[in-house]
């Protein structure tokens, strides 16, 4: 029995600093995890499809521009219609402390601002699928 | 055709577990499918070329991608990094691609693939390509899964006259020599010529430019004749026999793999058995 | 420098100092770390002697500011005559908004202008397209049209700021959009001065707002070179920018040899179009960051000056001194702001700050200490701004020129990363150039690698950054951050509704047609995209026009 994790690492919208993800895609394969990076440019729609073709066990994201209310809603709303919302779905970025509540309660589990080693990162995308 | 979801999910299941998957795959109905294997050195722009062509087929027929891409064995993850590439095929609706990691086995495949691919076979999709870990001394398990292999050859990623001489050569139905616009490429295409012409060996040759799309068309074209020819004699039939044997085979190899991991020994020995086995096909081929 | 007695001797003593003095201390003091490292893995000494420069030559390999390999200083008075410029990034949300944090900064003392824009216009897309949903106006100021470039500008006379616009693949537009609203103001082509980035190889390796593929790109830059040299000879043509290679993860040295090989492919690929390196090469201008390590920044900036000058004389062979000049912008490095304790990074800037001054900066952009959780506030934007201030009129440090040179640190650091550089340039020669680098994605993966190794350092605590992994307080209080308005896309497609409205729409139509068969057909384009611009042409609407003739770049897979 094969229990990998399999993890999409996504860019959304036209934010191009791709440093912090591909440095968490770096870690999560060096703990063992499957990782899809999709690069950049990604729309709601391309990543919503990436995660269910693939039947990822997590979607996480990257967003630094600020944008990170719209596409997340976008990226729930065709999660619903995919009918793939019970993936987790994981944050990292600039995200300012009153839109981490606002995100939670869109059904995002976690937010990792800048900072945050990555030794947690890796663990907490491992709690998530529990 | 089942929906999207179902399929995902499935071939999830049948990742997982190698010995439920039979008994997964089981529950749906047989079906006629074809299996088109892309391999080659990393760099020779196999991804881009998979893209293309499954965009082609895609006009008229329902297409599944599988690409499979190496598990680190220190870490035993994995980068899945053929997706990034498709960028035509992923905007399709009616292909469906799905990334897999090699988790150790060894022949450029996964376990669970052949699974995987007869699942998708029986869930609708009229062509399933296949694209491979690059080729090597043992990446040589596509033969035994593909109905027809592509064999992408481009400068610069080591494709030169020692790997002719390997006799790795003779895995490929088709030859694509990619990066038409390089003066290396034509080198290439001559070298191989000659090498096949001396080893008596006939194949379709042609060189491609998979950025450009330049003879994708006439590819698409050749994989077709193939295809073709293939439906009408009795090598789809033993093509399939075969597949069903090897896929045992590798499920075999996958438990004791995982069971034994750690003993080198064991390995050693697997992998003894399954060049010598693609050595005896080859013969067999030929 | 030192004659062979003398370094015979400070040999000896060098010995006697290592057995006598060190060798003891040490024993019972141990160093705090086994090895002490630069950001570019370059081990630093205890100290450093006459020996460590022996080779150096004062008048070859320094000589005096404004003297040719220019190591010292582009200028021989540098800061004594005129302090660099201080130029505050800014721009948000609406061309009115910007309008009002440019005339607060110019009444703050701040001397130019600099125009951040937001990803849409950036990449080409107007407020309206579904790809700008959710980014309008939010990292910069949105602009469709000449219409909001009017607004932005507003009350600013042309011919007496400088203006920095960063933009690069939409550059050719927003610069023939200042070029008309000059016109508007009565204000000739001739006398504008500023500049635009235009490093499109840059983009490809760090930043990500490119659109055409390299080819058709280094086509709209030498277009510009050469319009530019034409009729806007006061106007810095492009800014080669290392500071976003270094924000992606480069060490120092990786910094400025990519960031001196694509000042190499500019210069290639301006000699190909048949433009003369004597006459654009004194019009290029560069953007470097300031980072943490106070010593080897120093060194570094130094070390690019020797470099470029070397290059541009020996490589291609241009004889005008003005034209072997780096002349270079400065921005502190925004990825050392932590959020943790954002007070602390006053401090960091203002290092960073000294550094590239004693490095000898033209220009320079200091960070807010906010930054790392939004934009900036009025406060903290001022505060930067005094940064500056109180290094230009209270540390004393501008009132000699390159008072570092000669420590035997610097030199030798300055020297060391010369020599890594040149194994770079090598390499990437040996790899056909630039942009078949970059394709390769050879560029990419160096930058990854020593990323990925950093953040490990940091996590193994080899990296020390504090308040974050060291020095750690329990937060509550929450900064006041910048809000940001969300109505600002639907005004923005309001104005686009009502611009097309009243813009003659088959003018427009017209003058998209003329660019894509100029663009075709190979013609400079910026004639062009200039009137189309005057008919109110969008952003958008030119950028598809492009695509369609040029294509889309595909990103180089490294992962």
């Amino acid at each position: 029995m094969e229990n990998k994790l399999k993890v999409l690492v996504a860019k959304p919208g036209l934010d191009g600093h791709d440093r912090g993800a591909k440095i968490v895609a770096m870690a999560l394969r060096d703990a063992g995890m499957e990782v899809i990076y999709t690069g950049l440019r990604q729309s709601p729609e391309e990543i919503v499809k990436a995660a269910s073709q693939e039947n990822v066990d997590i979607i996480g994201l990257s967003i630094l521009s600020g944008a990170h209310l719209k596409l997340c809603e976008r990226i729930q709303k065709l999660m619903k219609e995919s009918d793939i919302e019970d993936k987790p779905v994981l944050i990292g970025g600039i995200i300012p402390a009153k839109d981490v509540e606002k995100l939670k309660e869109m059904g995002i589990q976690e937010v990792f601002g800048p900072g945050v080693p990555l030794k947690e990162i890796v663990e907490k995308v491992k709690e998530a699928v529990k | 055709m089942i929906s999207e979801r179902e399929v995902a999910k499935t071939l999830s299941l049948i990742e997982k577990d190698p010995l439920k998957a039979k008994e997964i795959v089981s529950k749906y109905p047989e079906r006629d499918y074809f299996v088109v294997g892309i391999t080659g050195s990393p760099g020779s722009g196999k991804s881009t070329m998979t893209d293309k062509l499954a965009e082609m087929f895609a006009i008229e027929k329902d297409v599944a991608i599988i690409a499979v891409d190496p598990t680190s064995a220190f870490t035993g993850g994995a980068f899945l990094g053929d997706r990034i590439r498709m960028r035509r095929s992923v905007k399709r609706y009616n292909i469906f691609i799905r990334s897999m990691a090699s988790r150790g086995a060894v022949g450029g495949l996964s376990p669970g693939i052949y699974d995987a691919v007869e699942f998708l076979g029986r869930a609708g999709y009229d062509i399933i390509f296949v694209e491979t870990v690059g080729v090597g001394q043992s990446e040589t398990d596509i033969v035994n899964l593909a109905d027809l292999v592509l064999l992408v050859l481009a400068p610069g990623t080591g494709d030169d006259v020692q790997m002719l001489k390997a006799g790795i050569m003779e895995i490929g139905d088709i030859y694509v020599v990619n990066k038409k616009d390089l003066d290396e490429s034509q080198k290439l295409l001559a070298n191989i010529k000659a090498t096949l012409k001396l080893g008596g060996i006939e194949r379709d040759i042609i060189s491609t430019n998979s950025i450009t799309g330049e003879n994708i068309d006439q590819l698409r074209d050749i994989v077709q004749g193939h295809l073709t020819v293939l439906s009408q004699t009795e090598k789809l039939e033993e093509n399939r026999k075969d597949r069903y044997k090897f896929n045992l085979l590798n499920t075999l190899f996958s438990i004791l793999r995982t069971r034994y991991s750690k003993t080198e020994d064991l390995e050693k020995i697997i992998s003894l058995y399954t060049n010598e086995e693609g050595e005896n096909n080859e013969s067999k081929e030929n | 420098m030192f004659d062979n007695e003398e370094l015979k001797r400070i040999k000896k003593q060098h010995k006697e100092w290592e057995e006598n003095v060190v060798e003891p201390t040490v024993k019972r003091f141990p160093e705090r770390k086994e090895k002490f490292k630069t950001s570019s893995s370059q081990e630093i000494k205890k100290t450093y002697t006459p020996l460590d420069i022996e080779g150096l030559e004062y008048v070859n390999d320094l000589a005096f500011p404004g003297m040719p390999p220019y190591t010292r200083g582009i200028q021989p008075t540098m800061y004594r005559g005129k302090l660099w410029t201080m130029r505050q990034y800014a721009g948000f949300g609406t061309a009115e908004e910007s309008n009002e944090r440019f005339h607060y900064l110019m009444s703050q003392g701040q001397t130019g202008l600099s125009v951040a824009f937001d990803l849409p216009t950036q990449i080409g897309y107007d407020s309206d397209d579904s790809m700008a949903e959710g980014e309008v106006g939010r990292v910069g100021v949105a602009i469709d049209s000449l219409d909001d470039m009017e607004t932005l500008f507003r009350g600013i006379p042309l011919d007496r700021v400088s203006t920095s616009m960063t933009i690069n693949s939409t550059a050719a537009i927003l610069l023939s959009m200042y070029i008309a609203l000059a016109e508007k103001q009565g204000v000739s082509p001739d006398k504008l001065k500023g500049t635009i980035q235009n490093d499109i190889l840059k983009e490809y390796i760090a930043r990500g707002t490119y659109i055409f593929p390299p080819k058709p790109s280094m086509k709209i830059i030498t277009d510009i070179f050469e319009y530019c040299s034409k009729h806007l000879p006061g106007f810095n043509t492009i800014s080669i920018s290392g500071y976003h290679i270094r924000e992606a993860g480069a060490n120092a040295v990786q910094e400025i040899a990519f960031t001196l090989a694509d000042g190499i492919a500019y210069v290639e690929a301006a000699i190909d179009a048949g433009l003369d390196p004597n006459v654009f090469g004194k019009r290029l201008s560069f953007f470097f960051n300031a980072h943490n390590n106070f010593f080897e920044e120093i060194a570094k900036f130094r070390a690019a000056r020797r470099l470029w000058a070397r290059i541009m004389k020996e490589r291609f062979k241009v004889k005008n001194n003005k034209a072997l000049r780096l002349r270079f912008h400065t921005q502190t490095g925004g990825s050392t702001l932590t959020a943790q304790q954002p007070l602390n990074n006053i401090a960091r800037v203002a290092y960073q700050a000294l550094a590239a001054v004693l490095g000898g900066t033209q220009s320079l952009h200091t960070n807010s200490y906010d930054e790392a959780l939004g934009l900036p506030t009025e406060e903290s934007v001022t505060a930067a701004l005094r940064t500056q201030q109180i290094i230009a009129y209270e540390t004393g440090v501008a009132d000699t020129v390159d008072p570092l040179g000669g420590s035997y640190f610097i030199e030798k650091l300055t020297s060391d990363i010369e020599k890594k550089v040149m194994e770079y340039l090598s390499k990437i020669d040996d790899l056909g150039g630039m942009v078949k680098a970059i394709e390769k994605g050879y560029i990419q993966k160096e930058i990854l690698n020593t990323a990925y190794e950093y953040q490990l350092n940091v996590e193994n605590q080899k990296e020390i950054v504090v308040g974050v992994n060291k020095f750690q307080t329990d937060e509550d209080a929450e900064k006041e951050i910048l809000e940001f308005d969300p109505e600002i896309e639907d005004r923005q497609k309001e104005k686009l509704k009502t611009l097309k409205k009243n813009r003659d729409q088959n003018a427009v139509k017209e003058t998209l047609e003329k660019l894509k068969k100029a663009a075709k057909e190979e013609d400079n384009i910026m004639p062009y995209v200039l009137d189309a611009v005057k008919h109110y042409a969008t952003v958008g609407e030119i950028s598809s026009a492009l695509r369609d003739v040029f294509g889309e770049y595909t990103e180089a897979i490294i992962l």
